[in-house]
């Protein structure tokens, strides 16, 4: 059981973490002019120049990694209910590392999402 | 509170304010839409395709036919053309809008496919899984009412 949990704690941080990094690039690139071919190409070539982004790779990897782990060890209906904790965690990184204003409308929302996809994939 | 889910995806304000949140608010769920079809259908493109090669062999010779066998796969090709449009999509997105505005909403997708599993393929789904579909259909739409944007442009330092 210890080796479920510390990889799917793995699972969560790698993937929330690596999405924040990937955002806060992002935020740091800033937005496409427009949404036409040329102007998202301008703006992938800035994304990619961003440090931001290439952390967030290698942390989506592993987080990738560690779910292909976790499935070859547990049924799928007991993996992505546990990973569907990384809604909540991911929205508490969006607080209080991007800063971004989570209205009580929102959490709502957020919870039950993550109770929904917990869920739907218990099946 | 339905009022307020209605303002908040039709704002009345038609002032200049009002028209920059609203076309926000269309840019940024079109985005989320393309994230959500393109996600689930990179995945089952990738899932055909892996189960067209068959299970792969735990052996040196093995992986390796399997390897070439993936890489010369189209409809493994198609798969990996999706997902790297949800992975554009996705960028894009959040380039403008809050992580924790996109991050719910594109859980959209599971409910989707619950549906198409039902329409398409005529799958039965049981209780528990109707009442998950639910939950995330309301819990999206109180996420989709709420501001896509509530922080400032980062300021790069450098230039």
């Amino acid at each position: 059981m210890i080796p479920v949990a510390f990889l799917l704690a793995t699972l969560i941080c790698a993937s929330t973490g690596g999405e924040i990094a990937i955002t806060y690039g992002m935020k740091s690139t800033g937005e496409p002019a427009r949404l036409r071919p040329k102007e998202l190409l301008i703006f992938l070539a800035r994304a990619v120049r961003n440090g931001w982004f290439w952390l967030g790779v290698p942390l989506l990897a592993l987080s990738f990694y560690s779910l292909l782990v976790l499935l070859s060890w547990q049924p799928i209906s007991f993996v992505i209910p546990a990973s569907a904790l990384s809604y909540v965690v991911g929205t508490l990184g969006a607080k209080y590392i991007l800063r971004e204003q989570v209205s009580a409308a929102r959490w709502i929302g957020v919870i039950m999402v993550c109770a929904g996809v917990a869920l739907v994939a218990a099946g | 509170m339905l009022r307020s889910v209605g303002e908040g995806l039709f704002p009345q304000t038609l002032n200049i304010q009002g028209d920059r949140a609203l076309r926000l608010r269309i840019k940024t769920l079109f985005m989320i839409l393309a994230m959500v079809v393109c996600a689930n259908v990179g995945d089952l493109m990738l899932k055909r395709g892996m189960t067209q090669i068959g299970a792969v062999p735990v052996s040196l010779s093995g992986m390796e036919r399997a390897f070439l066998l993936t890489i010369t796969n189209p409809t493994i090709w198609l798969g990996i053309l999706f997902l790297t449009g949800f992975m554009l999509s996705y960028m894009t997105v959040l380039s403008w809008a809050d992580y924790s505005y996109v991050m719910p909403a594109g859980a959209f997708g599971y409910a989707l496919l619950t549906l198409l599993a039902v329409v398409f393929l005529h799958e039965t789904v049981s209780a528990r899984r109707w009442v998950g579909v639910a939950l995330i259909c309301v819990g999206v739409l109180l996420v989709g009412q709420t501001k896509p944007r509530t922080t400032e442009a980062i300021r790069e330092v450098a230039t």
